[in-house]
């Protein structure tokens, strides 16, 4: 077998397919079955990657969801009970679910009309225009670690410059990260300033710079003014840009966890507890595999839904050209 | 006659131009200012405090730049006792290079099996391919780590560079090759007829000509793997063999270890050394980045 794949990909074999390979590589003649067989020998890293790093842990993730495994004892085998115990028995699932889901609604909505706003006052042709998109990028490059690090000091309750400002103002300063009814809002505006400026501002950046121009200058004659013509040019050209961007920042923002790993821990009191970090403490802090497994595919299964239900909802409102 | 009435005209306009200036383009350039201060702020802070003498940290109102430029600060934490700050560096260093290495490598090479060979089963693997990325990784996440408990690679670095050489992921994959897409097949049938077999076609032909894609891989690949907290926080737990983000949480989380000195301004050193070689990172290939980050969201 082995000799006779070496002998097809140096294309030494000019007797006819055999009618195995000819199933396996769908190859009539000796030629294809060489270039299909060249083809997984440059596939082989990711083909080895697929199914050691994704297919054979996703099935062990399955398996592992149905059992109680702490690495220490022996597997137990507790069948669906690890979702009936998230569902009834884990007073910190559903509120960390709940939070998850707020956390959602309270960043995605203003992050990603941010960045729309932004791209659009990029698009202005200001002076200076590259400098600034640069600037507003450069929270998007600082990795969340040092992000936390970083606000967690410029946020601190007592010594920190933002408090100071506010004190003199005569504000009230908020205790912030370790104060249970602002830890949330100290997150937004960590987020706020790590998302606004990414990677969406240059997809949205892209897509405005790809309106063709002639649709403005149409507008412009019909005497639209410059509300009419981002509300109906602007607006439908980049309603795809604006369902992708829309899409992955509500996907980004139900897996959250390093920055609340980092600056909250999940605190105050549960304050910042998200699903991810429920996720990660049950598995690696408590060493509950099998919950934390059962509990991730709740997260993907929460994701895909999530990814579905939007796709269908946006082909009433997105308009794609050529489509 | 005919001067004297053009002169008046033109101050008009003049004073009109001005006027739109000032009541359209003053606010927008009043606002890039506003924002200035809310993205540039945060930086403006930790570089200055990285800056500062340990009494500066501490004094109260909070001064806005150093008496004295305290570069020490730097050589400090990069040798700093308790602390193997520097370590952590060049363990991320070495790893983030090793890693993006493997993905750029093996991506290319899967990539270019998607886009220049038929095979049976070519679309189906390639949607499978696709849907990988819509898994959340916390769903592989603790069966790879059963996995690599059992190989006994806890407390090594090998569980966070070794697999990125099994394919290196499917946007890498993806982003190849929809580069390789653009480039013309006749290209390839060119250098057959002229004897040469497939690697040679990949090696000499195909590569340098996506010299952009390989530094946006490599770039996007170098900053993911340098960031990462997710994987090294499971993984490494000898205070000796931390990453850099791992490190600077640990130092944020454990003053300790300072042997009683104020660490504050060490601590800020050391979140401007973790932000530097990201920065560092998108200046040097900026257009192939923000190319990269484009082509990747335009659905091919």
């Amino acid at each position: 077998m082995a000799d006779m794949c070496i002998k097809i990909l140096r294309g030494r074999s000019d007797q006819k397919v055999s009618p195995l390979a000819r199933i396996l590589l769908g190859a009539r003649t000796p030629g294809q079955a060489r270039e299909a067989l060249w083809a997984y020998v440059f596939l082989l890293p990711w083909l080895l990657g697929l199914i050691l790093f994704f297919g054979g842990p996703i099935l062990a993730s399955l398996v592992l969801s149905l059992f109680d495994y702490s690495l220490i004892k022996p597997p137990v085998f507790v069948g669906l009970g690890n979702l009936r115990k998230a569902f009834t028995d884990d007073a910190l699932f559903w509120p960390s679910l709940g939070r998850t889901f707020r956390w959602a609604m309270m960043y995605v909505p203003p992050v990603v009309a941010g960045s729309l706003f932004l791209a659009i006052l990029l698009n202005q042709k200001l002076k200076g225009t590259s400098v600034f998109r640069t600037l507003f990028f450069l929270p998007h490059l600082t990795p969340a670690v040092s992000l936390a690090v970083l606000w967690t000091w410029i946020l601190n309750p007592l010594t920190g410059p933002v408090n100071y400002i506010l004190g003199e103002m005569g504000l009230p300063q908020p205790a912030w990260l370790t104060s249970e009814a602002w830890a949330m809002r100290a997150l937004l505006i960590m987020a706020f300033w790590g998302g606004l400026g990414g990677n969406r501002l240059l997809i949205f950046l892209a897509g405005l710079q790809g309106v063709p121009q002639e649709l403005y200058e149409a507008a412009e004659i019909d005497g639209a003014g410059a509300w009419a013509k981002f509300r109906h040019v602007t607006m439908p050209m980049i309603s795809p840009v604006i369902l992708f961007n829309v899409l992955l920042a509500f996907i980004g923002a139900l897996k959250v966890f390093t920055t609340a790993y980092v600056a909250t821990k999940g605190g105050p009191n549960y304050a910042t507890w998200f699903l991810a970090l429920h996720i990660f403490n049950q598995a690696f802090n408590y060493f509950r595999f099998g919950y934390g497994a059962a509990l991730a595919w709740l997260l993907a299964i929460i994701l895909v839904i999530f990814s579905y239900v939007q796709m269908r909802l946006s082909s009433r409102w997105v308009y794609a050209a050529g489509e | 006659m005919a001067r004297t009435v053009q002169i008046p005209i033109q101050r008009r306009t003049w004073i009109r131009a001005d006027l739109r200036w000032a009541t359209f383009r003053l606010p927008l350039y009043l606002l890039l200012l506003v924002l200035t201060v809310f993205f540039g702020f945060p930086f403006f802070w930790t570089v200055s405090s990285s800056l500062k003498s340990a009494s500066e940290l501490r004094a109260y109102p909070p001064q806005w730049l150093p008496k004295v430029l305290q570069w020490r600060n730097y050589v400090e934490v990069l040798t700093l006792f308790g602390y193997p700050f520097g370590r952590w560096f060049v363990n991320s260093i070495v790893l983030s290079t090793v890693a993006t290495l493997g993905t750029v490598v093996s991506s290319a090479l899967g990539a270019y099996g998607f886009a220049r060979f038929r095979f049976r089963g070519r679309e189906a693997l390639f949607m499978i391919t696709l849907a990988t990325m819509m898994l959340p990784s916390q769903v592989t996440l603790i069966p790879q780590f059963l996995m690599f408990v059992r190989l006994g690679w806890l407390d090594t670095f090998k569980p966070l560079w070794v697999p990125y050489w099994f394919g290196g992921g499917a946007f890498f994959i993806f982003l190849f090759r929809q580069f390789f897409l653009t480039l013309p097949r006749e290209l390839d049938e060119a250098a057959t007829i002229d004897g040469a077999n497939y690697w040679r076609i990949f090696l000499t032909i195909l590569l340098p000509l996506c010299k952009p894609a390989l530094a946006t891989a490599a770039m996007i690949s170098f900053m993911e793997h340098w960031s990462d907290f997710l994987n090294p926080v499971i993984y490494l737990n000898r205070s000796d063999m931390l990453t850099i983000a791992v490190g600077l949480r640990f130092m944020n989380e454990v003053p300790e270890m300072g042997a009683g000195r104020p660490i504050l301004h060490f601590l800020m050193a050391a979140t401007v050394l973790s932000i530097l070689p990201c920065v560092a990172v998108f200046f040097a290939g900026q257009r192939f980045f923000v190319r990269g980050i484009v082509a990747s969201a335009i659905k091919g």
